[in-house]
């Protein structure tokens, strides 16, 4: 999968994750002096749910620091409580305590726009890219974008020449039944295989069409899954044949949802690309898609979590 | 048919199961008249190679008769006597057509497995583990044989199977262990492990000029089986220390080439070391247990080569890379491009340069396989190499 977030978005989620690995250690480790400092050091309940506390800013502060703005989310979830809770204790407190907490509230109250901020720009950072201008159909689908490549013993034209007929791709895409193509090869119509035994159609039109070099295409208004594509093809460097380069978009019916659940049966969306471009290399080099009586159909993701036995079956 | 499957660690039957047929167009189906059992294949038995599956069948040396091929094998018929190499390649991608077969970049459907094991993928291999294709073994009366128009060697001498059948797999991965060590005029070869490979690295070393060739083992009959290959001196590991006797009999210089025909299943005959690796990959913290290789890198003179041609399957400890490294080792490794090798070395066989049926200590119809396994891990009745009949 390609990350689309910027450098600075990554830079500022990782010092959220600072914030919250840092909060989240002092809230564990010592509690008491935190509820001082944040002026409600007279609340059993506070030193109890203290630690709980540290142990969420932990929880995010890992993918955080690993520069995923998206977790900012979580964050902003930990804030809106917090800020609820810390609003409710204000009005029954007086003094140095008041004050003391009207401070924690105010800095709580600062992180939570940066935590918004980021977390609202991680999401318009994946709506760029190929997935950018796809039409989304319902509030459950969201874009999901997939490259991968392989490099193939072969040249250029040929290699081009071999995708560029849509009606041999089911050779290779596992899960395209067929391809028809119309007005000279410039619209196609597929059918797919999609999760739960359904199939979905779309009618495709190609957008760059460069012999030899590139191929994008996307689908036409009524497709049941918008997607969007493109396959260059550069020679690799020293007479190593070419190296074939794919990207995707489509709209993944259940949305993140959806394709965490796809995953969890060996059908992650880039697992998926990456097996059908190793049946092109395949296809290209070998003439046919090799396969074993312990993967019959060939590589196949899903088969390499229930492979069958390495004997002839009946 | 009958034939040989793995039904978990240290169980193997001989049952019978479908015929196989014909899967893709350059296939061809073998009735195995010879085959053998490799050390290697002893790893599977043990149980160390992960991601074999209940019922697989075993098997990467065979030869026999083509009785069936695919609309894509022009090159054979049926009839055609054959001897298949253990590594499966198309021919046609840039690693085969570079000569490393064994690492072609097709042969392998389940090369999504080894990625996660090792980066990336090598090629398929015969009975050899789900991560290795899950490609069925010649355990068995029959065999499906893929890329049929790359592998098998066609022969139409009168040799009989004994002296053909290790071209499959160990005289030619003892030859490349030899080859691996560039020997020139003076140069002392030292081989760990006197299985079938490292008497072949030992027969190989001799073809190939080495002055002095020191088989290091600890079963005598593997020693004087080495003695037959060549080999000027022998070391049993139990009784000396390798390292210190290597250098005693170099004047200091330690061997310009140690080959490891070892492996991951080493032993050493001090107890705590031993004890240390074996805990170690029983824990699956490491899958080898390495005695042999870190002897054979801190044995070699400064500026030689290790070569490693025992089988490993993942990750080991305590690499002495500082060894290595100060001393400019060069370490070469690989499994063997048979492909590369079958036809040259079967000129040897005709030239008479060498007769490899010497390895053979015993002949056992296939259904005595289970036997088989368990005489040649237990190293019982100088059981050296097993060769099963279907």
């Amino acid at each position: 999968m390609s990350s689309t977030a910027s450098p600075r978005l990554r830079r500022t989620a990782r010092l959220l994750g600072a914030a919250s690995a840092g909060l989240g250690v002092a809230m564990l480790r010592d509690p008491v002096g935190v509820a001082r400092t944040a002026g409600v050091d007279d609340s059993d309940t506070v030193l109890s749910v203290l630690p709980l506390v540290g142990a969420r800013e932990l929880a995010h502060a890992l993918p955080l620091l690993a520069g995923r703005p998206g977790w900012a989310w979580t964050r902003v979830a930990g804030d809106v409580m917090d800020l609820a809770v810390m609003g409710a204790a204000l009005a029954d407190r007086r003094g140095e305590r008041y004050r003391r907490l009207r401070t924690a509230t105010i800095a709580v109250a600062g992180l939570a726009a940066v935590d918004l901020g980021t977390a609202l720009r991680s999401r318009r950072a994946r709506r760029t890219g190929p997935a950018a201008d796809l039409p989304l159909t319902g509030p459950l689908t969201s874009p999901i974008e997939v490259s991968a490549s392989t490099t193939v013993n072969k040249p250029p034209a040929e290699v081009y020449g071999y995708w560029r007929d849509f009606s041999r791709l089911p050779t290779f895409m596992a899960h395209v039944r067929q391809v028809a193509t119309l007005e000279g090869g410039r619209r196609s119509h597929w059918v797919a295989e999609a999760p739960g035994r359904r199939t979905v159609e779309w009618d495709a039109e190609v957008v760059e069409d460069e012999p030899g070099r590139l191929i994008s295409w996307r689908s036409t208004a009524g497709a049941d899954v918008p997607n969007t594509g493109s396959v260059e093809f550069t020679p690799a460097p020293g007479d190593r044949g070419t190296e074939v380069r794919v990207r995707l978009a489509y709209a993944q019916p259940g949305g993140r949802l959806g394709k965490a659940v796809a995953k969890l049966f060996g059908e992650a969306p880039d697992q998926q690309v990456r097996d059908d471009l190793t049946r092109f290399k395949q296809v290209l080099e070998t003439g046919q898609v090799v396969r074993s009586e312990g993967t019959p159909e060939g590589p196949f993701a899903k088969r390499l979590l229930t492979q069958r036995p390495a004997a002839p079956h009946a | 048919m009958r034939a040989t499957q793995w039904m978990g660690k240290y169980r193997v039957e001989v049952n019978e199961v479908p015929d196989p047929q014909i899967l893709n167009d350059r296939d061809a189906i073998v009735q195995v008249s010879s085959t053998a059992i490799c050390g290697s294949d002893l790893h599977l038995f043990d149980g160390f190679i992960p991601t074999m599956r209940r019922g697989d069948i075993l098997g990467h040396e065979f030869m026999g008769e083509v009785v069936e091929v695919g609309r894509g094998v022009g090159n054979l018929r049926v009839g055609d006597r054959v001897v298949v190499p253990f590594p499966i390649a198309c021919g046609n991608c840039s690693a085969c057509r570079r000569g490393f077969f064994s690492v072609c970049e097709n042969s392998n459907p389940n090369a999504g497995i080894a990625e996660k094991f090792m980066g990336h993928s090598p090629c398929g291999i015969f009975g050899y583990s789900h991560m290795m294709g899950g490609i069925p073994g010649g355990q068995a009366e029959y065999v499906r044989v893929p890329f049929a128009d790359v592998g098998p060697l066609k022969v139409d001498s009168d040799h009989t199977d004994e002296q053909l059948l290790f071209l499959t797999d160990v005289f030619p991965t003892g030859y490349l262990g030899a080859e691996h060590c560039e020997i020139r005029p003076g140069d002392v070869i030292a081989v760990w492990g006197m299985g079938a490979v490292g008497q072949f690295a030992v027969a190989s070393a001799k073809m190939l000029g080495a002055e002095r060739i020191i088989a290091i083992d600890r079963f005598d009959y593997r020693l004087a089986k080495a003695r037959e290959a060549g080999a000027t001196d022998v070391l049993d590991y139990e009784e000396v220390d390798v390292t210190e006797a290597l250098k005693e009999m170099t004047a200091g210089r330690g061997p310009d080439g140690c080959i490891d025909a070892v492996g991951m299943e080493a032993h050493h005959p001090t107890t705590a070391v031993h004890a240390y690796d074996r805990a170690k990959q029983a824990t699956m913290s490491e899958t080898e247990r390495p005695h042999a290789l870190r002897e054979a890198i801190t044995s070699v003179a400064n500026g030689g080569t290790v070569s490693i041609i025992g089988v490993y399957g993942g990750l080991m400890d305590k690499f002495p890379i500082g060894s290595l490294m100060n001393r400019s080792i060069t370490v070469r490794t690989g499994q063997t491009p048979v492909q590369k090798y079958i036809r040259p070395l079967y000129e040897r066989i005709r030239n008479g340069d060498i007769d490899p049926s010497f390895v053979v200590s015993h002949t056992m119809p296939l259904t005595k396989a289970p036997k088989a396994y368990r005489m040649f891990r237990d190293k019982k009745d100088g059981a050296n190499k097993i060769v099963l009949k279907p």
